[in-house]
This record gives structure tokens, C-alpha cells and sequence, in this order.
């Protein structure tokens, strides 16, 4: 079973959890255009075999969006930390 | 040419290269054993049940290439034709299976759609009664569908390609490949480098891993499925089904295990192990269709990785790298698909272009807004 450490509840079962995908991908800004950005965003995964920053959430826990560090070969979770930290950091870049 | 994967698609791309294209200058490279992935990790089931057109034309070719595979490999592959019934629990279900079947039927392709009771006098042992968690109001039955013993396409395909002077090395596994000018020119693996007019990648599962060496990214996130066989039991499912209201599908081996699987199980990775709250879901899938098999034991499960796609449907096609070319993305469906996508495959590489069966399985469908959603729920359902 795959544990997942949550910063605010402590270690539980993946089934606690919402799996959200690959958290190194930036979303474009809103008012982007062109097809090749969007395409990209929404269609193209670097689907590393290897160390994964991926989001998870909560849902029946604290309810927090974490940022976990997984290795995706042997599902060793390294560490995990709450998102909005970092995501803060990118809209703040991206103002 | 080199094709990296000595699973079922690499092989059968090797022989029909050679076998129809005239071209048996071929390595295949496989990392571990030939058939230790996808091939022999499914649940062998063989059908052409699709309703996109694309999908449609491409899985009926893979059924005739099943129908005459023993004979063409001289190799029995144990085709069993023991009929497929995908089951309907609303109204609305069964006017997508008519729908479907109609779809195949305009292709010369067998369907036949049942009503409650003939699924019950095909299929007693389903749960029937008030007390069934999704009442069976009928089915969609593809006589021609079945099973497959898996590894013995693996071997049969590779007999076949090495009788014509096709190289598989084994124990050699890719580590990068050499790109000059926008074109692939060499393959370096563990045992040394290997220069290649082309090279072709057949190692589902492993797709994104292998495209990245040629600085691809492609539009495929790697998960896990799980399969299950139970303790040996007489002869009990006559057919292949498919239940309607979960992923689930079983059949019986002719050794007497049930042979059944789910979902995916919900998160990338390429451990190669399932999750045990997935075998818990598709226990519970099985027993509601099927109440009488509740205290049968599981004696064997385990889990193969897959490309799981945005629309559902696969790659057999050119890449922006020159020479190289991809089969790959298969989700659910590869196994059934190995004959036509070898034959296809082979097609694309020989020739420097697709055939007509796989000019749909590009991948710029995205840009182009071309997807093959076959379920009709949109981009990425398993994450839906």
C-alpha cells in the first residue's frame, strides 16, 4: 500500500487521497495564446520513470493540496509538503 | 533497422517486415526476456467490438490476422472464439450497444444484440435476481471474439521472425539513442553500440522513458493495470464478459483459473506492482455479477504498465525525429492489437509512412483536433 505523509495528519493510506498529476508543470498564463502552448500544457507528460514531484489531496483528511516526492519506479515517497506553498510562489512570479 | 521491445508488437513488427516487406535485416532489442511485459501480463482476451471509425477498421483487421495466426506463424496460438458479451444495465446502455453494434455491423463485422433473456440463457450464473447491485437488461455478443494464449504469440511471432534471419537479442537494454541532424542514426544499449537506418519503439509502458532519449515528449502517462486468476475450477464461463457498470471482464483459461481484471489503479508509476485496494474493488466487481464465485481464492495477480493516452487510442506513426518511429500508447487494448499493429507498424517503418488502417493513430491528432475518444467522455476519462 502506498503511505502518503501529510504535513497536517500525519501518514495514511493513498485511498485518503485525490491523486492530482505532475506538479512541475506550469500552468500557462490565463490569457495565453497559441495552440502549441495549450496543446502542450494540457496533452504532453514528461512521465519520468524516476523521482516525481506530483500533487495529492487530502479529500477525506485535512482537505490540503500537498506536493509529494515520489519515485515513480519503486513508489518510494521521499517527502511531501503542503502546495500552497509553492504554488503561491508561482502566481506570485507570474503577476 | 532496429526495434527496441521483444514484446508481442516488436516481435510481430520484426516478422512482418520480413515475412512482407522482404526486409530481414532486423535486430530486435529486448532488456529482459522476450514476452516479459504487456504480452504475457493481459488478460488475453481478442475482440473488435469499437465503434470510432479508425478504431473499427484497425481492431477487425487484428481479428482476421488472429483468425489465420497459427497457421501463418505455424505456431498454435490457441485462438478460442468462445464469443464476447459486453452487458447493459440501463436503457441507455443498450442503445450505445445497439448503437455499437450496428456501427460493426455496417463494417461486415459479427454483433448481435441480446435481450435480458437470452443473456440469461447464455450466461445463468450472473446475478439476476432483485437483489443484483446493476440489473442485466441485455448484451452485445461478438461470437468471433475470445482468447488467446498469450505467450504463445510472443514465441510463435518469434520463431516466425528468427526462421526469416531477424536478430532478438536479449538481455540488451536501450540506454540512449544517438541523433544527428534532426535523424536517429544509432542505438546505444547496455551490450555496446548499434547503428540503424531505422529504429522503431514498440515498448508500451515504457514509451515516454524511451522517446525521451530522443528529446520527445509525448502526449502518454504511464499506469499500472492488474490482472487476477483464481484457484483452478471445471469448466464454468463459456464466454468472455464484460460487465457494463465497472471495469471488469473475466473468462476462464483452459486450465480452469478465472481470468479477470479492472481499472487502472489511479496514479502513475512503472513498479510493475498493483495496489492492493484495487484488488479489493475488482473482488467486489466479480461478486456482484457473479455471487457464486465469492469464496473462490485468488491464486495469482499481478500488474503491467501501460501508456495510458488522452483519448484512449494508440501511436503507430512517424515522429518529428527522422527514422524514428513509435507504437505505442495502447491503454487497455494492446494485446488484442498485436497482429495488426506489427502489421502496420512494419508498414509505417518499411515504407517511411502509414497505411491506411494507421493513419488515424497519429500523433498530432490533438493539434488537429482528430482524437479517438472511443468512450465518448472526452480527454484523459481515467482522470475524470
Amino acid at each position: 500500500m502506498l503511505r502518503i505523509p501529510c504535513p497536517v495528519c500525519g501518514v495514511r493510506d493513498y485511498t485518503e487521497f485525490l491523486y492530482g498529476g505532475d506538479a512541475s508543470k506550469r500552468r500557462p498564463a490565463h490569457e495565453a495564446s497559441g495552440l502549441q502552448t495549450w496543446h502542450d500544457y494540457v496533452f504532453l507528460f514528461d512521465n519520468v520513470k524516476g523521482a516525481h514531484r506530483e500533487f495529492w489531496q487530502h479529500v477525506v483528511g485535512c482537505r490540503q493540496w500537498l506536493i509529494v516526492d515520489r519515485d515513480t519506479a519503486t513508489n518510494r515517497v521521499a517527502g511531501s509538503r503542503l502546495a500552497r506553498t509553492e504554488t503561491s510562489a508561482y502566481e506570485d512570479r507570474d503577476r | 533497422m532496429v526495434i527496441i521491445g521483444g514484446g508481442g508488437h516488436g516481435l510481430a513488427t520484426a516478422y512482418y517486415l520480413a515475412a512482407n516487406h522482404g526486409i530481414n535485416n532486423v535486430a530486435v532489442l529486448e532488456r529482459a526476456y522476450i514476452g516479459s511485459g504487456n504480452v504475457g501480463r493481459n488478460t488475453t482476451i481478442v475482440r473488435s467490438n469499437y465503434a470510432i471509425n479508425g478504431n473499427t477498421q484497425f481492431f477487425e483487421y487484428s481479428l482476421k490476422l488472429w483468425e489465420g495466426l497459427s497457421e501463418a506463424l505455424n505456431f498454435n496460438v490457441m485462438l478460442s472464439q468462445r464469443g464476447q458479451i459486453v452487458l447493459g444495465h440501463s436503457p441507455l446502455q443498450i442503445d450505445v450497444l445497439a448503437r455499437k453494434g450496428n456501427t460493426m455491423r455496417l463494417n461486415g463485422i459479427d454483433a448481435e444484440l441480446l435481450d435480458r433473456g437470452q443473456v440469461m440463457r447464455l450466461l445463468p450464473y450472473l446475478d439476476y435476481s432483485t437483489e443484483a447491485r446493476f440489473p442485466i437488461l441485455g448484451g452485445l455478443l461478438q461470437r468471433r471474439a475470445g482468447t488467446a494464449r498469450h505467450d504463445a504469440v510472443a514465441w510463435g511471432y518469434a520463431r516466425a521472425a528468427d526462421s526469416y534471419g531477424v536478430d532478438i537479442i536479449e538481455q540488451c537494454e536501450v540506454t540512449g539513442l544517438v541523433i544527428q541532424n534532426g535523424r536517429v542514426s544509432a542505438v546505444d544499449t547496455s551490450r555496446g553500440r548499434l547503428s540503424a537506418g531505422r529504429v522503431g519503439l514498440a515498448v508500451a509502458g515504457h514509451s515516454s522513458h524511451v522517446a525521451a532519449m530522443a528529446g520527445l515528449r509525448l502526449p502518454i502517462e504511464s499506469h499500472l493495470l492488474q490482472a487476477f486468476v483464481s484457484e483452478p475450477i471445471k469448466p464454468f464461463v463459456d464466454h468472455v464478459i464484460s460487465y457494463g457498470a465497472e471495469f471488469f471482464y473475466i473468462s476462464q483459461s483452459d486450465k480452469g483459473g478465472l481470468v479477470f481484471g479492472g481499472h487502472i489503479d489511479g496514479f502513475n508509476s512503472y513498479t510493475q506492482r498493483g495496489q492492493f485496494p484495487k484488488v479489493q474493488s475488482v473482488a467486489e466487481s466479480a461478486v456482484a455479477l457473479m455471487p457464486s464465485i465469492s469464496r473462490l481464492r485468488l491464486l495469482r495477480h499481478w500488474a503491467g504498465i501501460q501508456d495510458m493516452t488522452p483519448d484512449g487510442s494508440p501511436f503507430i506513426c512517424r515522429t518529428p525525429v527522422r527514422d524514428l518511429y513509435l507504437n505505442g500508447g495502447w491503454c487497455y487494448q494492446g494485446f488484442k492489437a498485436t497482429p495488426a499493429a506489427g502489421w502496420c507498424f512494419a508498414h509505417t517503418i518499411a515504407h517511411d509512412e502509414e497505411h491506411a488502417l494507421n493513419r488515424c493513430y497519429n500523433l498530432e491528432r490533438f493539434e488537429r483536433g482528430q482524437e479517438l475518444d472511443e468512450d465518448g467522455v472526452g480527454n484523459w476519462t481515467y482522470k475524470q
